[in-house]
């Protein structure tokens, strides 16, 4: 088979049923793919192409034998934030650099046990702060769409992967909006689950009450595949639900007639690129075309939305990254004193965007601000979750846009943080009311850079998702292969 | 004029739970005698991407203690993170219950000088204990320090009293008491010894104007304290410290003291301002807590019985006086042990009597404790035989006294030690002989019995005892006599 990287999960699950193809040969094809794009896009921090095809080895063996699970054999990438046991796990930062984690997240455990293939560490924004992938102490990730374009972040390389062809799959996590606007920014389908549907251990944390693991893929049913495997009860996450997984797959192909689709007004806003503002539209049309029912609703505080997370993620955010002081974890550099030593340490290991949200969350929580700002953010967020509740009481999901632009130059934003946050400006309301939120490919701009649907769910619904995303995808030419060969990065698809 | 001075002290205590395992994780919550470092595992080492499990045994025993101490058990709690950087906090917060504590506003009934008294209880809280840092110096000179995290993670209770204490005396009363109703629980080790239990004093003093008006002055608080001595001394010292600063017309500045052994004084250790800025909030990585009232009903129903509890129930049902009543649940285990006597062998008095006397020298001289009566050579089965067969007149008085030091030696039953000491029981129908011999040479005895003085009877009953060496029971050596003698 000539163009196996292109391949879904299921057709490439299929050609290893029917002994067309094995899956050290997907493998190779995924790594032979990367050596022609990595070095323009960057996906990986660390690609493991000896672990991948020792698993792939194995994974055939499994095949062989007979009722292996769907993922067994599929090559995905996981972002640098999740730890695999043995190999290197950095969160994108300096002070983490050959850090080797003892254990396998969670999720990967998950992965593991359906016989995947690990094909790299995928690269991020430093410790999944960023909205660019820029801020990764490593190396900044290119978008294939348009190589001078950033492809979103944090997941930035998650999303760069499975554009690109270099992986069938990856996991990305999900803060603000970690896995949808890479995803819009790269053509992707990408899922954040509702908080507690993915257990988050094993999983550096950022925001703990936000953090969520999510996967992309390059079809609706794909990424319904991974988050059915990735998702459920974990016994050492005691935010993880016990409700029980559904068939994922099985919801894309339910009719979507008579579901109430919201748009919320605060969602078209000023600022918005006119291309994002029209393709967001023609796919609310499309939506109802195939007979949805759009209903125009209010989250009256989305306004809040941004500097409510702006205070309780750095919040968060200074207590996680305490332990990273180079006594027992991170790079240590040593001093006079103690206070020196950790000075030294943090100050070199962590990059500025890091101390910047260190700073602001100390700040935040210190005696005589902590009610003005944790306590009231609490509140607004409050507020959120009861926008949300009150607008799922008239539709069943809600949809707008996932990013207010498309791809942006890199370097553009990087010195202005505030128009960086503002990336996140639809996708952030959502992680703080804990819902499920999935982005579609919906359109390209004139420039052929992607443009991406968000649709939100209530909690726990990620079926609805899942059954209106896979009717627009159905119906429309955004996620075909002939759109990405817009990609023209080396050679082109 | 001089100023009658009055004392007020809170007192801190910090427990560490008799779990299985530690307050987060799996980890084996006893760590005494491992090698460092040895106890641990990715979650209390905090490592990237761990987050906590709540052990349900110590919400448990949280709960039984705040019940024990007459606290109110909240709806629901939650546990917070305390930042601060140290190295003996591994992920640089400690997780702990601040905002909502496991139990609030109880008391502790404590005896002093006027009666008894309540000693109330502001909380019950729980939290983890910190790694250990050991500073060294190297053989050249050097100073380095060492991280143990066996330690990290170990649930630990914390319990804090309102200013109740108006002396010395009655803060250790406070603290005698409230360790004894840890260690009845089951919940606590009560060793002071070796940290597993910490005390912290906040003193002050203040004129009587100024109680009566419930005016505080300002406080030191000695912490670190591992035994009731010193908590003692810590207290006379700061109560002389504050008097002897005011009437010199100096003031007491708000500190945190250490204790100097050496010196028997308190040491300053940082002021007020010095305090760090914890930077409290909820614990994203748990659920809050909720407690129903039928959960806290069931641990309230089953929790185990406290030290005065045990005493006036000896006293209501089993008739024991209050002193034997002490003595016999001074210890929850001994008190287990008396009772599980009692369970085999039902004379309240026999038993009591075997334990009190005897049992308890040999406990005394032999040098051993009557915290754990398992470890003990003689069993509470062994006890009850002993008592019953005392009873019966199986074991002579005599016998008695030489079994039980034997059965201490060789940690053996009854039975085994009597066969040793070749004791047995001389049966009424092998005493013939001795009988014949023992009437011929007392005649005079005889002939007095015979004319009706009985009361020479109980002679003739020790010559027979003194001649079977003791193995004879004297009452049946009576009725034999008796029935020779025809009285």
């Amino acid at each position: 088979m000539s163009d196996l990287t292109h391949l879904t999960i299921e057709q490439a699950a299929a050609a290893l049923r029917a002994g067309e193809t094995s899956s050290v040969e997907l493998t190779q094809a995924v790594l032979a793919r990367s050596e022609q794009v990595e070095p323009t896009i960057a996906s990986y921090i660390l690609p493991t192409p000896e672990q991948a095809l020792a698993m792939a080895a194995a994974a055939d063996q499994r095949l062989q034998a007979g009722d292996a699970p769907l993922l067994c054999g599929i090559p995905g990438a996981i972002k640098d934030l999740i730890c695999t046991e043995g190999v290197q796990t950095t969160a994108g930062s300096r002070i983490l650099e050959g850090y080797r984690p003892i254990y396998d997240a969670f999720v990967v455990k998950q992965l593991r046990a359906a016989g995947y293939v690990m094909t790299g560490k995928a690269n991020l924004d430093e410790f999944a702060m960023g909205s660019s992938c820029e801020t990764s102490a490593y190396h900044p990730t290119r978008n294939p769409f348009c190589p001078d374009c950033v492809p979103g972040g944090s997941s930035g390389g998650s999303a760069t992967a499975v554009a690109a062809d270099q992986a069938f799959f990856s996991l990305g996590t999900d803060t603000g909006g970690s896995i949808r606007q890479p995803a819009s920014l790269c053509g992707v389908v990408g899922l954040k689950p509702t908080y507690g549907r993915v257990s988050r251990w094993g999983v550096i944390a950022m925001a703990s009450s936000l953090d969520q693991v999510g996967p992309f893929a390059r079809t609706v049913r794909d990424c319904a595949a991974v988050a059915e495997c990735i998702s459920g009860r974990d016994e050492l996450d005691s935010t993880s639900s016990a409700r029980l997984v559904p068939d994922y797959r099985a919801a894309c192909g339910r009719d979507i007639k008579g579901l109430r689709i919201g748009v919320p007004r605060e969602y078209f806003i000023d600022g918005m690129e006119p291309a994002v503002s029209a393709s967001v539209r023609a796919a609310i049309e499309q939506l109802v075309s195939l007979g949805a029912e759009a209903v125009e609703v209010s989250l009256p505080h989305t306004e809040y939305g941004l500097s409510t997370y702006y205070v309780i993620m750095p919040c968060e955010v200074s207590a996680n990254l305490a332990r990273f002081d180079g006594i027992r974890y991170g790079v240590p550099k040593p001093g006079e004193t103690m206070w020196d030593a950790y000075s030294n340490t943090r100050g070199a290991g962590f990059g500025a965007e890091v101390k910047r949200r260190i700073m602001l969350g100390t700040y935040a929580l210190s005696a005589g601000y902590a009610e003005a700002y944790y306590v009231q953010a609490q509140k607004v967020r409050t507020l959120i979750r009861d926008d949300f509740a009150k607008a799922f009481e008239q539709v069943d999901a809600i949809v707008g846009p996932a990013s207010p632009t498309t791809a942006f130059p890199l370097g553009a934003k990087l010195d202005d943080p505030v128009q960086m946050y503002l990336s996140d400006v639809f996708t952030l309301p959502a992680s703080l009311a804990g819902l499920p939120g999935i982005c579609i490919p919906c359109g390209f701009d004139e420039q052929s850079k992607p443009i991406g649907l968000q649709l939100i769910g209530r909690h726990w619904e990620e079926e609805t998702l899942f059954s209106l995303s896979y009717a627009f995808e159905q119906s429309t030419p955004w996620s075909l292969p002939s759109n990405r060969a817009r990609i023209t990065v080396g050679g082109g698809l | 004029m001089s100023i009658e001075w009055k004392v007020v002290v809170g007192l801190e205590v910090h427990t560490q739970l008799l779990t299985q395992s530690k307050m987060f994780c799996a980890c084996p919550n006893d760590y005494a005698g491992a090698e460092p470092n040895t106890h641990v595992c990715p979650i209390c080492l905090g490592a990237p991407g761990m987050m906590p499990v709540v052990n349900a045994e110590a919400l448990r025993y949280g709960i039984m203690a705040a019940l024990a101490l007459n606290c109110h058990v909240p709806p629901f709690s939650w546990f917070e993170r305390k930042n601060y950087p140290y190295p003996d906090l591994v992920k640089g917060f400690q997780l702990t219950q601040y905002k909502y504590p496991i139990g609030a506003e109880g008391f502790i009934d404590i005896e002093t000088e006027a009666g008894t008294k309540p000693f109330r209880v502001n909380r019950v809280h729980l939290e983890e204990d910190t790694a250990k840092n050991s500073h060294l110096t190297s053989f050249s000179g050097e100073h380095y320090s060492l991280v143990d995290c066996n330690r990290a993670g170990v649930p630990l209770m914390e319990i804090v009293t309102e200013p109740d204490g108006r002396s010395a005396d009655e803060a250790v009363a406070y603290l005698r008491k409230l360790r004894d109703i840890l260690i009845f629980l089951g919940i606590a080790s009560g060793r002071m010894e070796d940290g597993a239990m910490r005390l912290e004093a906040n003193i002050s003093v203040r004129t009587a104007e100024e109680e009566a008006q419930g005016i505080l002055r300002k406080r030191c608080e000695v912490k670190n304290i591992n035994s009731f001595d010193v908590v003692r001394q810590a207290i006379e010292y700061e109560i002389k410290r504050h008097i002897r600063a005011y009437e010199r017309g100096e003031e007491v500045v708000q500190a945190t003291m250490g204790w100097d052994a050496e010196n028997g004084r308190t040491v300053f250790q940082r002021s007020k301002e010095e305090a760090h800025d914890y930077r409290y909030f909820p614990e994203p990585d748990l659920p809050p807590l909720r407690f129903t009232e039928a959960e806290v009903d069931a641990i309230r129903l089953t929790r185990p019985e406290l030290k005065h509890e045990i005493i006036v129930r000896y006293e209501s049902s089993l008739g024991l006086d209050r002193y034997r009543a002490e003595l016999l649940a001074q210890s929850r285990s001994f008190s287990a042990y008396f009772e599980a006597a009692l369970g085999l062998f039902a004379n309240v008095d026999r038993v009591a009597n075997v334990l009190l006397g005897d049992f308890l020298a040999q406990v005394n001289d032999r040098g051993l404790s009557l915290d754990d009566c398992a470890l003990l050579p003689v069993s509470a089965a062994d006890i009850a035989e002993l008592a019953r067969q005392w009873d019966s007149g199986d074991l002579t008085g005599p016998q008695f006294k030489q079994v039980l030091p034997y059965m201490f030696d060789k940690g053996v039953g009854v039975e085994p030690a009597k066969a040793d000491l070749g004791i047995r029981k001389a049966e009424a129908s092998t005493l013939g002989p001795v009988l014949d011999e023992v009437l011929a040479a007392n005649a005079d005895a005889v002939q007095k019995i015979q004319s009706g003085n009985t009361k020479v009877m109980g002679f003739l009953v020790g010559q027979v005892m003194k001649a079977t060496r003791g193995q004879a029971d004297p009452k049946d050596v009576e009725k034999l006599l008796c029935g020779r003698l025809g009285v």
